[in-house]
């Protein structure tokens, strides 16, 4: 049901972002340490073999914070281990998460030439 | 006057932040980007996108999106409301990535937007890498040792 | 230790600019800049060639008013809060004055006040000085914190550093505000490592300072009409007037700080207030020294406080130092300037 899935996605993605939110206010986490934190919690979770079930109920709840860029990562290095083996390891994070790396670099280069930075009102 | 004594002024006089509406406007805006994304997913399926695909195509559409806000100086407006709302999604790593391009482009486009724009994506990239690398030794020896998959070298 | 220095010639502050950018147009202050630039660009191509042409503007500004032209200044004491003082250079280099750069963070513009006025008081036939302090909100954001279009949150405690320069005319006017004293701030550890608590940080070498003045002086607090902080905003100030009120009963009714004057709390989103070193330079500029010149005040303590630290001793976990220069300014006959 797309209604469902919908309301399952947007309330596990809010929850995982307001945590974020608790972690920043309540304890000297800076905003970069969060995502190195959740991209390598990620990669855990799919270690655990938990990601496939997270995401099969949550969608883009998980797909979509950065937990689910280093669940790709783990995915990728899974795959890649079991097809080809101990080049795997180095291989396989790379590979998976190429797309969206490659895309935020390009993107940030095309804005960059076409945008300036502007400054800011309080 | 000893740290211990200033340390009390300090908390004492610094204002504590709102984390119950700091709390609540992360969860609204994560919840609607991520409800957003479930819909898109949905809409990629139906316009023939594979299982693996379409949850990627969410996730390159966000950061595309982040990335022409952030140009328009637009995401930081957003994201000075939605805090972790919008930095935990891939969203702040486009941002993150964007602003320090553009922020560098003053001092050239070489040493400043290319060096530079690694700022915050490095560490993301670094060691959501190498948490990958870890898993993949693990991995690799797991193998190796149950005998369930003939490894290659 | 005796830290009051006593000035025994005459110099006094014959004219002073005010420039800003849009925040400060909008704020309490901002009709008696005299010139504010909502796109806080100057005309520059970058933020810290901004920083540079604001310094130099309100450099110009002072002299016009004073009908000085460049050539008419001795010795030029500047400084503002970029890498190396660069701001300054880009900005001032091309007047070709004899130049002393100055640092204290967000003290400099006491800090440069208080040069000034003692080379002038040594070097009796220097008869026009200038001083000039600036701070980009651009430029300063860049360099200590995040990119402009970053998306991040403040804290409450955080302050919002000013776009902001104020340029100051030194001569040998008898009729103008005279410094007649100064106090050099020490080091004081702030306890703290919170690059946006910088206000608490700050605090406690501004009551430092105060209270060895008056120790000192022996003066009252009460023969002045303020004690002027540069900007420690809403948490330093606070800390500040909990120390200092506890020796010197009714001191939180004669503290006055920039930072907490520059910008309105209810209609803008300062957080704690202004910092940055022009808060305190353009907030004398604009609002202590024409009230001065009009007769309404006399005598004032004024000190701008810095927050001494940087990007990396912030990473590396070092705690800031707080400063707070302060120089003793006063009408001394009661001649009205016309």
């Amino acid at each position: 049901m797309i209604i469902t899935d919908i309301i399952l996605a947007a309330v596990s993605g809010g929850i995982i972002c307001a945590l974020a939110q608790l972690l920043i206010d309540l304890t000297k986490l800076t905003p970069a340490r969060i995502l190195v934190l959740y991209v390598t919690l990620g990669v855990l979770i799919y270690a655990l073999g938990l990601y496939e079930p997270l995401y099969s109920l949550f969608g883009a709840g998980v797909s979509l914070p950065l937990i689910g860029f280093g669940a790709n990562i783990g995915r990728g290095v899974y795959e890649a281990v079991t097809n080809e083996g101990a080049i795997g390891i180095l291989s396989g994070g790379m590979t998976s998460s190429s797309a969206g790396i490659t895309l935020a670099l390009v993107m940030g280069l095309t804005t960059a030439l076409i945008f300036k930075s502007k400054s800011k009102r309080m | 006057m000893k740290k211990s004594e200033k340390l009390e002024l300090i908390n004492k006089h610094s204002p504590h932040t709102r984390c119950v509406k700091n709390f609540c406007l992360a969860f609204i805006f994560g919840a609607v980007i991520c409800g957003v994304g479930e819909g898109l997913i949905y809409l990629f399926s139906y316009l023939g996108a594979d299982e693996r695909s379409s949850p990627m195509l969410t996730t390159l559409f966000f950061i595309f999106l982040a990335s022409i806000l952030t140009g328009f100086g637009l995401f930081d407006v957003i994201a000075k409301r939605a805090g972790a709302g919008t930095l935990v999604p891939v969203t702040g790593f486009s941002n993150a990535v964007t602003s320090e391009a553009m922020d560098s482009k003053s001092e050239g486009i070489i040493l400043g937007v290319g060096a530079k724009i690694f700022t915050v994506a490095g560490p993301v990239i670094l060691f959501g890498i190498t948490a990958g690398v870890v898993y993949g030794i693990v991995l690799f020896f797991y193998y190796l040792f149950s005998g369930g998959i003939v490894v290659s070298f | 230790m005796k830290r009051i220095i006593k000035l025994d010639t005459t110099v006094s502050i014959i004219s002073h600019a005010a420039v800003g950018g849009r925040e400060e147009r909008l704020g309490p202050l901002g009709e008696r800049f005299d010139f504010c630039d909502t796109t806080n660009l100057f005309g520059q191509k970058t933020f810290e060639l901004s920083e540079g042409e604001m310094g130099r503007v309100a450099l110009n500004t002072a002299l016009t008013k004073a009908n000085l032209s460049h050539e008419n200044l001795e010795l030029l004491v500047a400084g503002d809060l970029q890498n190396q003082c660069v701001g300054t250079s880009l900005g001032l280099s091309s007047f070709g004055i004899p130049f002393v750069g100055v640092y204290g963070a967000c003290s400099t513009c006491t800090e440069a006040l208080i040069v000034l006025s003692s080379i002038m008081n040594t070097g009796e036939h220097i008869a026009y000085g200038g001083a000039v302090t600036s701070s980009h909100n651009c430029s300063a954001e860049r360099q200590f914190r995040t990119p402009l279009e970053y998306g991040g949150q403040r804290p409450p405690s955080a302050q919002w550093t000013s776009t902001a320069a104020g340029a100051f005319v030194l001569g040998r006017d008898a009729g103008a505000p005279r410094i007649s004293e100064f106090t050099i701030g020490k080091m004081v550890d702030g306890a703290t490592v919170d690059g946006t608590n910088m206000g608490a940080a700050m605090s406690f070498a501004a009551a430092d300072t105060i209270l060895s003045y008056f120790d000192e002086s022996g003066a009252s607090p009460f023969d002045f009409d303020f004690i002027v902080t540069g900007d420690l905003g809403r948490v330093g100030s606070d800390i500040l007037c909990d120390i200092v009120s506890k020796e010197i009963p009714g001191f939180d009714r004669l503290h006055a700080d920039c930072g907490l004057l520059l910008y309105d709390s209810k209609t803008q989103d300062a957080h704690s207030g202004a910092s940055g070193c022009g808060t305190s330079a353009s907030v004398l500029a604009s609002h202590f020294l024409p009230m001065m010149e009009r007769g309404l005040i006399k005598r004032i303590l004024f000190m701008s406080t810095g927050a001494l630290m940087s990007p990396s001793s912030v990473l590396q976990g070092v705690n800031i130092a707080g400063i707070a220069p302060l120089i003793k300014i006063e009408l001394e006959s009661t001649k009205k300037k016309s």
